[in-house]
């Protein structure tokens, strides 16, 4: 008897009748879910993700998942959840990790705001027929411009800061070699360099594959410095100092060493099959001046060609970190929120740590324009965004662009089953195993990615075009065009945004 | 749907107000009788070097006294004075306009960052928020804005325009949404010498008002325009742009067309789009904004509303409508239609 034993929670069924035995099934799982046993194929549910590798690849389309639960006693608090924590736990004495995103239920705020659109007084854009603006800059603006010279003859003398030009909103979140593989990084290298977009590097250096293009990409500059060298921080078009992210605010990113194989152990630069588990804090960041000193070293580092964002997750004093990351000498500030995703997380942090994107954005927007600084910085929302309705209201809430990160995934295959710490994804995203690396084809995956983002600014010029806006600028911070829809009076001033009918 | 309409004399030889009636009136079309309003430059020389305050007043009580105190605040009122008007007995009486002749006490700027045009700023901000029955609806030296909700006629003869001489007027015609008939809501809008006249609704006023608001300005007269008024004050008078500039700023050029100028052209253009992009105007419009010396008429970017100019001898006229324009003078020079976004600046070549 295992006192400690938790039931599986799907069931994998395999129909006799149509199955084949061509071993497809085994062959794709990598979490040994099937064996063949003479003339028929059994199956170990318990080890099942529902990844849906099985069902994508049965040629006979004779395998069934079921949701399948042995039943606890109903109880409203002791939910099977909270108790199977507690048998997993009794028995190692150990942190629960997990993959992906918080999994709690709170209210998402995108889903209770409506956007706006034009009628009669005022013509809709019909962004088939004219033109419709995404093109976005990110990094300091100046305030003012002066010039010099009168007529034709005039000349600006206001020197702008680098920044980095997107022809599209939508980025490709930071995830490193290491947590995903290098087809994974190829994908989304290839796709934004198509889009006129970029990728961020996540803390793990980056491989030389990807140095054709590396003008479509942000290196990441993380706790663990790992993989930063000069010309790691050169070969970037940004440079981002990470210093928190949304599935888990306070601590440092984590690698477990299946994943450390003898590639990434290269551009990493650490020990093959070594957990890399990078510091809580910047070790050289121990307060906000302390911030500033390696912005400015990056810039000197780079001969302030560079611009350079810095990344935080979401808390409650987000809005005055940020306006203290803006008078750093950043040039843009990332607001990861609570649904951000992750490879691995203490469960305990990913689902109770840190606050919503929309409240962050509309927070840290109104911070930095009533300390008259908004133009000093770029915000970037990211964490948990699934569309480009949630893309649309969170630049109509302040941001100037977002990271997707999962959604990217999901395009490539992912079924956001959570277990990316274990290294064996089926779909070959998140493990460094050659075999199921292989199964990524970056042509397929750039296309994939890019057709998701191509789709998603279409919807976007869409909603921007039937609320009479062509240029991406004037839905910036508009948030006269939002309304909240069943959200309580506090949310509705944090956003500052009317309710429906008003 | 509103109608706008304007027109200079490049010599600054001065006109009475008949004739911007004449050619409002023929756009009644294009209003509902619920506002109209006009602006004129240059009626005040005996007073040119005072604040000509333009108010409506609730009472001659309260709010009388309390926006008085306002204005003491930073300086001495020269001579005030309820602003003439007829009974029409066609149309309420909602207000009383009251003009202030002002000059700022300059021992009361000392010790502030600002200069007298910031305090003007400062204090018709506190007026016109405070809700105390008082509202500054122009505050420029030679210069005053008349307006009410009633037909572009009413209006007129109520103020009695014929009566001023100008060598500049805005008119505009009102058909609202927003705050039909209410006095406050009728165009030109004003501050320090700059008026506005708009047709159109902007929709990304929640944009602007928000970088306006970073600046101090404030927006509580429940209509997008007043929201132009502050961006060119601050474009222009705080930052130093030229007019071209600003109202390239506000109805930038398309990323396309920028891509393709020559280097030093593409700098600027781009430095624009960077530096002002809250103060980018969208949805449709055509606007004028005059101050003293002459006036920018500006529409969006893909020209959702007209704008037409025309031009006899050194005396141009700006519109919504040709036919407005030919009603004021039958026998033009030339008749000119403004490519979409482009700013057309029209100034007095004689010193001011």
């Amino acid at each position: 008897m295992n006192s400690d034993y938790t039931p599986s929670k799907y069931d994998v069924y395999v129909d006799p009748t149509k199955c084949r035995l061509c071993g497809r099934c085994i062959e794709n799982c990598s979490y040994d879910v099937f064996r063949k046993d003479r003339d028929k194929i059994l199956t170990y549910p318990n080890n099942c993700v529902v990844c849906h590798r099985c069902v994508s690849f049965c040629p006979a389309n004779a395998i069934r998942i079921e949701k399948f639960s042995t039943p606890y006693r109903d109880h409203p608090l002791w939910d099977a959840e909270a108790k199977e924590d507690i048998y997993n736990q009794a028995r190692t004495g150990k942190v629960i990790l997990g993959g992906m995103g918080n999994a709690k239920k709170y209210p998402s705020i995108f889903d209770r705001l409506v956007l706006d659109a034009c009628q009669i007084t005022n013509p809709s854009i019909d962004p088939l027929r004219e033109p419709m603006e995404t093109r976005v800059y990110l990094g300091k603006k100046p305030k003012r411009l002066e010039f010099s010279g009168k007529g034709n003859d005039v000349e600006l003398r206001t020197k702008l800061s680098p920044n980095i030009m997107l022809e599209t909103p939508i980025m490709i979140a930071h995830m490193s070699y290491g947590a995903v593989s290098l087809n994974t990084q190829l994908s989304f290298a290839k796709a934004a360099k198509k889009l006129g977009t970029f990728m961020g590097s996540g803390e793990g250096g980056l491989n030389q594959a990807l140095y054709d293009y590396s003008d479509n990409i942000i290196v990441q500059v993380a706790s663990g410095r790992v993989g930063v060298n000069s010309d790691y921080i050169n070969r970037g078009a940004a440079i981002e100092i990470k210093a928190g992210q949304g599935a888990k605010p306070g601590i440092g990113g984590h690698l477990p060493g299946e994943k450390v194989n003898k590639y990434v152990s290269k551009t990493r630069m650490i020990p093959e099959g070594s957990d890399a588990i990078s510091p809580a804090p910047h070790h050289d960041i121990y307060s906000i001046e302390d911030l500033a000193q390696l912005v400015r070293g990056l810039k000197e580092a780079t001969n302030w060609e560079k611009p350079v964002f810095v990344k935080i997750a979401a808390v409650h004093n987000s809005a005055a970190i940020a306006a203290g990351i803006a008078r750093a000498d950043a040039d843009a500030v990332i607001v990861d929120g609570f649904r951000g995703g992750t490879g691995a997380a203490p469960k305990v942090l990913r689902d109770n740590v840190g606050i919503p994107i929309e409240a962050a954005v509309a927070s840290i927007d109104e911070k930095l324009r009533k300390q008259g600084i908004r133009n000093e910085i770029s915000i970037v929302a990211s964490g948990g965004i699934r569309n480009s309705a949630d893309i649309t209201k969170a630049i109509a809430l302040g941001a100037d662009a977002v990271y997707i990160g999962s959604a990217a995934l999901i395009a490539m295959g992912c079924r956001m089953c959570g277990k990316c710490y274990t290294g064996l994804c089926p779909w070959g995203i998140s493990t460094q195993r050659e075999d199921l690396v292989e199964r990524l084809d970056p042509e397929w995956g750039s296309r994939q990615v890019s057709n998701l983002i191509t789709a998603w600014t279409h919807e976007l010029k869409e909603l921007m075009g039937a609320a009479g806006i062509n240029s991406i600028e004037s839905l910036r911070g508009n948030r006269d065009r939002l309304r909240g829809y069943l959200l309580d009076e506090n949310i509705l001033k944090v956003l500052d945004v009317e309710t429906v009918g008003a | 749907m509103c109608g706008i309409i304007g027109l200079l004399n490049k010599d600054g030889k001065k006109i009475d107000g008949s004739l911007i009636k004449r050619g409002l009136s023929i756009m009644n079309e294009r209003g509902n009788g619920q506002g109209a309003g006009f602006a004129a430059y240059g009626i005040y020389p005996d007073f040119e070097d005072y604040y000509a305050l333009h108010v409506f007043l609730d009472n001659m009580k309260e709010a009388k006294s309390q926006v008085e105190k306002e204005i003491e605040r930073w300086g001495y009122i020269v001579y005030s004075e309820e602003i003439p008007t007829n009974d029409i007995r066609t149309f309420e009486r909602e207000q009383i306009p009251y003009r202030y002749f002002f000059k700022p006490d300059t021992r009361k700027l000392l010790g502030h960052d600002f200069d007298e045009r910031d305090a003007i700023v400062k204090m018709v901000m506190r007026i016109n928020s405070s809700k105390a029955g008082s509202l500054v609806v122009s505050s420029g030296k030679n210069m005053g804005i008349f307006k009410a909700a009633g037909w572009p006629e009413e209006v007129a003869d109520f103020y009695k325009i014929k009566n001023y001489d100008a060598y500049m007027w805005l008119g505009h015609n009102r058909y609202p949404t927003n705050t039909p008939g209410w006095w406050g809501g009728a165009h030109p809008f004003g501050l320090l010498d700059w008026s506005v006249v708009h047709n159109g609704e902007i929709t990304s006023y929640g944009t602007n008002k928000r970088y306006v608001e970073s600046f101090d300005y404030g927006c509580s007269l429940l209509t997008d325009t007043e929201v132009v008024t502050y961006l060119f004050d601050l474009l222009v008078r705080k930052h130093g742009l030229s007019p071209e500039h600003a109202g390239m700023a506000l109805a930038p050029k398309f990323w396309k067309d920028i891509d393709k100028m020559p280097e030093m052209k593409r700098e600027i253009h781009t430095a624009l789009r960077l530096a002002y992009s809250s103060a980018e105007l969208n949805g449709p419009f055509a606007i004028l904004v005059a101050r003293s010396g002459g006036f920018i008429a500006l529409t969006d970017r893909i020209k959702l509303r007209p704008l037409i100019l025309g031009h006899k001898d050194k005396t141009v006229f700006v519109s919504s409508e040709e036919a407005a324009i030919r009603a004021m003078e039958p026998d033009l020079d030339d008749i000119v239609y403004p490519m979409a976004g482009e700013p057309v600046v029209e100034t007095l070549e004689v010193p001011l």
